[in-house]
């Protein structure tokens, strides 16, 4: 740290894992997860694997939601790993009113929450509704489109970790062309989930014309706080869509949740934006750009892709994938400009 | 005061009157007109602080109904057929997590072949989510029972599914006393929930529950419903000190009095049955009707001792268990077990074909005379049955089944819309 300022820049990062310190933020703009006041939506003793990103994401977001309201929040949850990690019976990790009624159903459950809060004149008890991708982009995905389509005044977050976990790593609609799912085989002519499926849900909400739609990334945990808290402070159908890895379900290690999720922004395959009616506002550029085998190398769910050269034409497809991405939202403009 | 009104105008009213907080629906024959004349009622002002809702489906309908009743908000919804079966998955999570909604059903036929028509098939689909299942005879009881659904659903914390036929009386102008809010005001308690969503006090409602208690959750659910059959006769004497007219109920008894034969059926049938039954008994007939009001809970022991001086039963009923036969005889013949008593499943008015009288008449004189087959279908025309029957038999490529049954019987207007 004795370097002169210029470095001081390169430091920024933590070693290795492009990790932004807590210490070298100022501190405002700190985390507060190691102190005793944190919010703690959802408390320690919770069942989740290690290095669930989804636990992690869960945390952060609801804690900054209760940040933000004074505590004020009543969540609804989807059937799904983040609902049945948290609420082993008879104990519970909420430390929020939670309601969990079935998998497709969150968003509406949610708006009736919201809809009794206005009829008992208690405007300042918000809501907050969660699902995985499969109860968000699949099953809940009716349900989310009434929702957002009546702009009721509720924050939707969708913890997309790419698969069905909590039934055993199936496929849904956000899993990646060629990852192996239970039900995408890494088998046969063209192993892993096909090309040319799936939605983006975030540019679909969007297109909603909802006030606020954000991606965000456990990467980004400073990032996803910030979005949460704009999106508290707005009325109305707000979406964000949080990458989460899942150690069990991509055949990743735990310690690399957080690497992982980065290099999935940085090679461009997960773009981190913000939308507001409909336009998009903002993005975090990429700092430094990474091919995708890096990021697809270390899960299990992609080792058909490096097997025997086999994949060789894949992976430049999932390349074109995301430098299509980094087009579309603009991602290389010089770094300087991102925020943290 | 007394109105003529449609029936479905008259349950609007009734809704209205209870202080509903959030009403969230999804159109469906016969149901629009109920909520359409509640949306109408809050956007004039007349029901106050409440919310109506239009969402995408019937699942959200009642899962959104799930969402403001749990944050503590009396909800109310309504729906009938393809809708209930639309929310099916939420109408046993309202009874799971104990959440007094009430909900209207416009009984309905369920296709295929689609069909509008009133049967009891819906309701019947659903008859084991855990909610309580009344069912109307007339439009006063319709909106009379609505009322009584509130406080019956709230004081035992279980959702209440009110029963009316459509069109029969959905859409049927009839003469109803609309109760004063004053009244129902004196009746119905504001909703104190027992659960409650509210960040002063944190609950996690609606946990993963395993092996270990899950068997006890049910009983208790089993046991929540047979706590009903206390809890309605109780609310209906309540109803009767205020209103002053004798509604709900576990079931009506006609003409029980020396009754040799008795016919047992639901809903609006039982108007026509009476009818006929008051004829019967001018050639002396010694026949008389019960008519359930409350089918779950189904009072297996009121029913049973009802029926002590029957040697005949004729279960009427507008639903069919294919392959099995009467479901609501299957139920009645449960209350009659080791009772020598012989129980007639009687299948009827399926798709909305009309009950006649005179079809009743025939049928009863069959029954008098020991020719009823078991399972009987009134009215069933057995001719085409058969072809259709030898048809499908012989050739593998028959095709479908409606369309060629359609096609035999030839153009025709329906009868009644
Ligand atoms: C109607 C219905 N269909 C299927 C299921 C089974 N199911 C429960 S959780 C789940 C997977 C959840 O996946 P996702 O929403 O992505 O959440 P994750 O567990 O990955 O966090 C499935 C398929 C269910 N509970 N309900
Ligand atoms: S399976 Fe994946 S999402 Fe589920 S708890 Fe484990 S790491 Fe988390
Ligand atoms: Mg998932």
């Amino acid at each position: 740290m004795s370097g002169k300022t210029s470095e001081q820049k390169i430091k920024f990062y933590q070693k290795g894992t492009f990790t932004v310190g807590n210490r070298l933020v100022d501190e405002a703009r700190r985390s507060v997860q190691g102190s005793m006041e944190r919010s703690n939506a959802i408390t320690s003793g919770h069942r989740a694997c290690q290095g669930c990103g989804e636990a992690l994401g869960a945390r952060y977001a609801l804690d900054a939601a209760m940040r933000a309201t004074g505590g004020q929040i009543i969540a609804v949850n989807a059937t799904g790993c983040l609902e049945v990690f948290t609420t082993p019976y008879p104990e519970t990790s909420w430390q929020v009113p939670w309601l969990h009624s079935l998998f497709g159903n969150a968003a509406a459950v949610a708006s009736g929450v919201a809809a009794a809060m206005r009829v008992k004149g208690r405007e300042q008890v918000r809501v907050v509704a969660q699902g995985g991708d499969g109860g968000t982009t699949d099953i809940g995905f009716g349900c989310l489109s009434g929702m957002f389509e009546r702009n009721d005044d509720v924050l939707y977050i969708c913890y997309d970790n790419e698969a069905y976990m909590n039934t055993g790593v199936q496929r849904s609609s956000a899993t990646p062309p060629t990852a192996r799912t239970a039900t995408t085989p890494a088998a046969g002519p063209k192993p892993g989930n096909v090309f040319g499926t799936g939605k983006n849900l975030p540019l679909i909400a969007m297109a909603h014309n909802i006030p606020y739609v954000a991606t965000a990334s456990v990467a980004h945990l400073h990032d996803l706080e910030r979005k949460v808290e704009k999106a508290m402070a707005i009325r109305g159908a707000r979406y964000i869509h949080v990458f989460v890895p899942c150690p069990l379900g991509w055949g990743s290690a735990s310690h690399d949740t957080i690497r992982l999720a980065r290099l999935a922004s940085e090679c461009g395959l997960f773009p981190l934006f913000e939308a507001e009616h409909g336009e998009i506002t903002g993005s975090i550029a990429i700092r430094r750009k990474v091919p995708v085998e890096d990021y697809l190398k270390p899960q299990k769910r992609f080792a058909h892709l490096f097997k025997d050269g086999d994949g060789i034409e894949r992976i430049a497809r999932l390349q074109r994938m995301a430098d299509a991405n980094i087009k579309r939202f603009d991602l290389q403009r010089d770094a300087k400009e991102a925020p943290l | 005061m007394l109105e003529q009104i449609e029936g479905s105008h008259a349950v609007a009213k009734a809704i209205a009157l209870s202080r509903p907080e959030v009403i969230c629906a999804y159109p469906i024959t016969p149901q629009t007109h109920i909520v359409e004349r509640c949306a109408e009622l809050i956007r004039v002002g007349a029901i106050r602080n409440c919310e109506f809702i239009n969402v995408e489906s019937e699942f959200a309908a009642l899962s959104v109904a799930i969402g403001s009743s749990a944050a503590g908000a009396r909800t109310y919804t309504a729906t009938a057929s393809q809708g209930l079966l639309f929310m099916a998955e939420a109408v046993y999570n309202a009874a799971g997590l104990g959440l007094p909604i009430v909900m209207t059903i416009g009984n309905r036929a369920i296709g295929a072949p689609i069909n509008i028509w009133n049967d009891h098939s819906d309701s019947m689909a659903l008859r084991d989510a855990g909610w309580i299942q009344l069912h109307a005879e007339t439009n006063q009881e319709a909106a009379d029972l609505h009322i009584q659904a509130f406080k019956l659903a709230e004081r035992l914390s279980a959702p209440v599914m009110v029963c009316m036929d459509g069109f029969i009386l959905t859409h049927a102008y009839e003469r109803v006393e609309i109760p004063t809010q004053d009244q129902v005001d004196a009746f119905l308690p504001p909703y104190r929930p027992r659960q409650i969503l509210d960040p002063s006090d944190p609950y996690s409602i609606g946990a993963m529950v395993g092996p270990e208690a899950f068997m006890e959750v049910r009983y208790l659910a089993h046991d929540k419903l047979l706590q009903a059959l206390g809890v309605i006769p109780e609310i209906q004497k309540e109803f009767e000190d205020i209103f002053g007219r004798d509604s709900g109920g576990l079931f009506h008894s006609y003409r029980m009095e020396d009754a040799k034969t008795v016919v047992v059926t639901m809903g609006s049938l039982a108007g026509t049955v009476k009818d006929l039954v008051d004829d019967l008994h001018k050639d002396g007939a010694r026949i008389g009707v019960i008519s359930l009001c409350s089918y779950r809970p189904f009072p297996l022991d009121g029913l049973r001792y009802a029926l002590r001086g029957a040697s005949k039963v004729i279960v009427l009923e507008k639903s069919l268990a294919p392959g099995f036969g009467g479901v609501l005889a299957s139920d009645v013949r449960m209350a009659l077990q080791g009772v020598d008593t012989h129980v007639h499943t009687v299948i009827a008015g399926l798709g909305g074909r009309p009950i006649t009288r005179k079809s009743l008449a025939r049928m009863f004189a069959r029954a008098e005379r020991g020719e009823l087959k078991d399972p009987h279908f009134l009215d069933l025309d057995l001719d085409i049955v058969r072809r259709e029957i030898d048809n499908q038999r012989g050739q593998i490529t028959a095709g479908p089944i409606a369309e060629n049954i359609l096609r035999e019987i030839g153009p025709c207007t329906p009868k009644a819309v």
